[in-house]
């Protein structure tokens, strides 16, 4: 995230005299361990329940301690989320990083820092807040081990007074992060204290960065998607969950693992009404979803494009075999061990068609926490209708960084449990044959172990429509066939796109999952800058709907738009639709590591659609840049 | 009855439950005649029917290989799950957290245990995970015609006269050192050690680990192969003569003290071992593996129950799981309340 001397010039300046009220980004810039996090969240759920429309970012190292962080505060009167690449307001912690923090602001931003670091000698068009943090802490607490950690509070103290924040309100809100620790409490609220009125007395306001209270998050939650995937799977009835841990998706299993302590053990005898097993890997811990899948339970793993790697195998043999599942992936950026703190989504095409053979695989992409929720509810229920793994597709951004978020509706939809044998059923049938499609659907019934119905014997190995073992072609090629059928009937049954269609729109724009935010700002900037219509359709699950393909047919260009190097949902989309389509689709692509921004995709589809990119904003540097130009 | 010596097998048709032993049978083996695989297969039905053991709740798990074929061929009314190499331990893992009432025998081979499976069952003896773990072992890969495995003894040929030149994995000893709390070893020949330790693995609540030399009468049978039929009968050294009589067999047996060892499993069940030559304690993991070092180092393969633990907690019960299966727990038990939510929520306002 630290940028060049390069990206400096390139970084549109704040214009004099301008009061960004509710509309600034500011970045914490700390050294990883150093306990900011706290800091850091009260300062966002602050300006939250201000009223004010804020996001966080963290944008963390792949280590415990030592290397730079940076976290990120976008307010946002509009309500945009997504991240935005300029500074407006920098919080300079970190000695190491500090002077390519400062150089890399634009001009007019605002620098707090410890005084010692003296940056305000490194450029004259900032407004420099020298804070003597040492000095601080020492006259809040003498414990060597706990000044580090209150030294975050004290920034905060300054920034909320410099920002305009009320004191009250940050005090309030440092509560609720700490809950229930009044040492804790009492300490930081010292802290906060002295940092506020250290700016009170010493400080003159002289940067641009306001907040000011709004109405615009009343009824909202802040929320990270990992936790709203494990309170969604603890709604869906999750029985077995199995795991193994990796950055990012860990925090998912390990909140289901809180949230089922507390709701989940049974009142009366105090068992629990589901297991959780760590796994030795990422192949024991799908071995024991697709085992447990097979027994009847509802099982679900959780893990990132590494795990989903090692997991391959164990996924065509759910599917040939056909046993629900539930996998979550928190998608981070590969190959190999990539960048394990950072965002992506390229895990799309090698999900798809995960595990060798002709293999396809029902996707879900979560936008929002909200999503995150009312997905992982649906993927347990699609798992068990059409016996086969589903994939929660999340991403590092979503499932790691906090949200503001909609109140999570309790479901109304009873589980669906899927075509489970029963006396009844098995009455209607006749005979029972495990892979017999007697419904024209694709979708067999299938009996569970100890259940008393007729048992059968299921393998990855070639079977009939009696799961008896076979090597005859056209067993082979029939029971294929059905497999592909079902896969077919489940289009209709996966979560709807969203789609906005403009009438005066010749311009199509594709996305899904967390590029969504970026797209919101995206296609007002279209808007407002060079009056380009557009229409929006958020693809929320795979296989797509025939309403895709009609999309795109209304529209000269499809952009679609992705966090990858490679188009891998455009890629999707091209075996989908009609090969005359596909010649309409175009690429926009970003794969920096960091979430995608508004500006890089606008400015992208602006020299798509033949505009000169005059002002070079927002292109940071060779490395943050997004894709040079796709298409087709 | 007068000495050690007992027979629990019933001379009724029916068992406990009231099934013929053709009740346990399974499909046609489509293994080589003469294959070690097809008794133990045998051996199986014939300790199911004994024990009276409902084929309902029986859950058969394999992985991949000639021996992992063989769950087809045995307890045709039970579910089964032909698993990927290597990797059943996991499958019925999550099979027995789906359901505990279930009975899992898992049988495997010594190259999709020693080999590519090595992993997962060194996690599976760990857990002591409640299962029948059989491992046929013939210490060659017969499906695609005759590699050595793990198991193979170092010096021991093939057909063409290659030398292993690769120590052997004692899975027995990795077993004890790993928690299982039943281990032994048996041969596919010795029907009656055989039939009484899996008798004795099925009375048993923990992980049942049964290492079973099975000879390979294609691949492995020749001179130079120190996993042949003639090798195995010549070196098979039981530690102790081992009867096994279940809970619901009223046998009395008279033993003269300090020349047999009892031992009482979970449901009552218990088997008497009678000393052969050295006393032997299964319970005692340092003798287990001493012995399994000095017969191995005479060249020789000790059989019998080497080392059991019956009272250690099981995986299920460390999880402390509600009694009932997980996988049909009503959507009451398992959908918390809307309070749950709302309350949830309060707490990320």
């Amino acid at each position: 995230m630290a940028l060049t001397d390069v990206a400096l010039r390139e970084n549109p300046p704040i214009e004099t005299g301008s009061r960004l009220t509710n509309d600034f980004s500011m970045q914490v810039a700390t050294v990883n361990g150093s306990g900011s996090q706290t800091a850091n969240l009260v300062l966002l759920r602050t300006i939250f329940e201000m009223g004010v429309p804020v996001s966080g970012k963290n944008l963390f190292p792949s280590n415990i301690a030592g290397l730079p962080t940076w976290f990120t505060i976008r307010v946002s009167r509009d309500g945009y989320v997504g991240r935005k690449p300029e500074v407006d307001f920098l919080v300079a912690m970190n000695s190491q990083t500090a002077r390519e923090d400062v150089l890399s602001l634009r001009a007019g931003a605002a620098v707090v820092y410890d005084e010692p670091l003296n940056l305000s000698t490194v450029r004259e068009d900032l407004v420099f807040y020298p804070v003597p943090f040492d000095k601080l802490v020492s006259g809040v607490c003498t414990d060597v081990k706990l000044k580090r950690l209150v030294r975050n509070m004290v920034y905060d103290g300054v920034v909320a007074k410099l920002i305009g924040v009320d004191r009250d309100q940050m005090e309030q809100a440092l509560e609720k992060q700490l809950g229930g620790k009044p040492k804790a409490v009492k300490l930081n609220r010292a802290a906060l204290d002295v940092g506020y009125e250290y700016a009170e007395q010493h400080l003159e306001k002289a940067d641009p960065c306001f907040v000011e209270r709004m109405d615009a998050t009343a009824g909202k939650v802040l929320i990270d998607g990992n936790s709203a995937a494990a309170i969604g799977a603890m709604m869906a009835g999750v029985t077995v969950v199995t795991w193994y841990p990796i950055t990012p998706s860990s925090s998912l299993c390990e909140t289901l693992i809180e949230y089922l302590r507390e709701y989940r053990i049974d009142k009366e005898t105090g068992k629990a009404t589901f297991a959780v097993v760590q796994a030795e890997d990422e192949i024991a811990a799908i071995g024991m979803a697709i085992g447990a899948g097979w027994a009847g339970a509802r099982s679900m793993t959780s893990t990132s494009g590494p795990g989903v790697s090692l997991m391959s195998e164990f996924v065509g043999l759910g599917y040939f075999a056909e046993v629900p599942a539930v996998i979550f992936d928190v998608q981070r950026v590969g190959p190999s061990t990539g960048l394990p703190t950072r965002t992506a989504q390229g895990d799309i095409l090698m999900t798809a068609f995960l595990s060798h053979g002709d293999t396809r695989h029902l996707m879900l992409f979560p936008s929002s926490a909200e999503e995150c929720y009312s997905m992982a509810i649906e993927a347990f229920d699609l798992a068990e209708r059409f016996q086969t793994p589903v994939f929660v597709m999340s991403d590092l951004d979503l499932g790691m960084n906090t949200w503001m978020s909609e109140t999570l509706d309790y479901p109304t939809k009873p589980l669906d449990r899927g075509k489970v044998l029963d006396a009844e059923s098995l009455e209607r049938i006749g005979k029972f044959g495990r892979y017999r499609d007697v419904d024209g659907d694709g979708v067999p019934y299938r009996s569970l172990p100890g259940d008393g119905m007729p048992p059968y014997f299921c393998r990855g190995s070639g079977h009939n429509e009696w799961a008896q073992y076979s090597e005859r072609p056209d067993d082979y090629q029939k029971n294929l066939d059905r497999v592909a059928r079902k896969f077919e009937t489940a289009r209709d049954w996966m979560p709807a796109p969203v789609v906005e269609i403009n009438a005066k729109a010749s311009i199509g724009i594709v996305a899904y999952g967390t590029t969504h935010w970026a797209l919101i700002e995206s296609r007002d900037q279209l808007l407002s800058e060079a009056e380009i219509e557009t229409s929006y359709y958020r693809i929320c699950a795979y296989p797509f709907r025939d309403a895709l393909a009609s999309f795109v047919k209304r529209h000269e260009r499809v952009y679609v738009v992705e966090q990858n190097r490679d188009a891998q949902m455009l890629s999707l989309m091209k075996l989908d639709l009609p090969a005359k389509l596909t010649l309409r689709l175009r690429s926009v692509l970003h794969y920096s590591g960091n979430p995608i921004d508004a500006r890089s995709v606008t400015d992208n589809i602006l020299l798509q659609e033949g505009y000169r990119v005059e002002k070079a904003r927002a292109v940071p540097s060779a490395s943050e840049n997004s894709s040079g130009v796709g298409g087709e | 009855m007068a000495t050690g010596s007992v027979s629990s097998s019933r001379k009724n048709k029916s068992n406990l439950i009231g099934l013929e032993s053709k009740a346990y049978r399974g499909g046609k083996t489509t293994l080589c005649a003469g294959c070690g695989h097809n008794a133990i297969s045998e051996r199986i039905i014939g300790a199911c029917f004994e024990m009276g053991i409902d084929p309902e709740r029986v859950i058969k798990l394999s992985g991949i290989g000639c021996s992992s074929k063989s769950p087809a061929y045995f307890l045709g009314s039970s579910h089964g799950f032909n698993a990927v190499h290597g990797r059943m331990p996991s499958v019925g893992t999550g099979a027995l957290l789906a359901n505990r009432k279930l009975i899992a025998i898992g049988v495997s081979g010594d190259g999709d245990t020693g080999a590519i499976g090595i992993g997962q069952f060194v996690h599976l003896m760990r857990r002591n995970l409640p299962i029948i773990y059989i491992i046929e072992d013939n210490g060659c890969y017969g499906l695609t015609k005759g590699q050595f495995s793990p198991t193979a003894d170092l010096g021991s040929t093939k057909k063409t006269g290659v030398v292993n030149d690769l120590p052997a994995i004692d899975t027995c000893a990795l077993a004890i050192e790993l928690g299982a709390s039943f281990v032994a070893r048996s041969f596919s020949g010795d029907k009656k050690q055989l039939q009484a330790v899996l008798k004795a693995a099925l009375a048993h609540k923990g992980t049942a680990m049964l290492d079973v030399l099975s000879p390979c009468v294609t691949f492995n049978d020749h001179k130079g192969s120190t996993k042949s039929y003639a090798y195995a009968k010549d070196h098979d050294d039981p530690i102790s003569e081992i009867d096994f009589v279940p809970y619901f067999e009223d046998i009395e047996v008279d033993y003269e003290p300090g020349d047999t060892r009892e031992v009482e499993f979970h449901d009552g069940s218990k088997v008497y071992l009678r000393k052969l030559g050295e006393d032997y304690d299964p319970r005692n993991k340092l003798q287990a593996l001493s012995v399994l070092s000095s017969t191995k180092s005479r060249g020789e393969f000790a059989t019998g129950l080497l080392y059991v633990e019956p009272a250690k907690t099981d995986f299920i019960d460390l999880l402390n799981i509600v009694d009932e299966p997980l996988a049909t727990l009503p959507e009451s038990r398992v959908r918390p309340p809307e309070s749950a939510l709302q309350a949830i929520m309060e707490g990320l306002r």
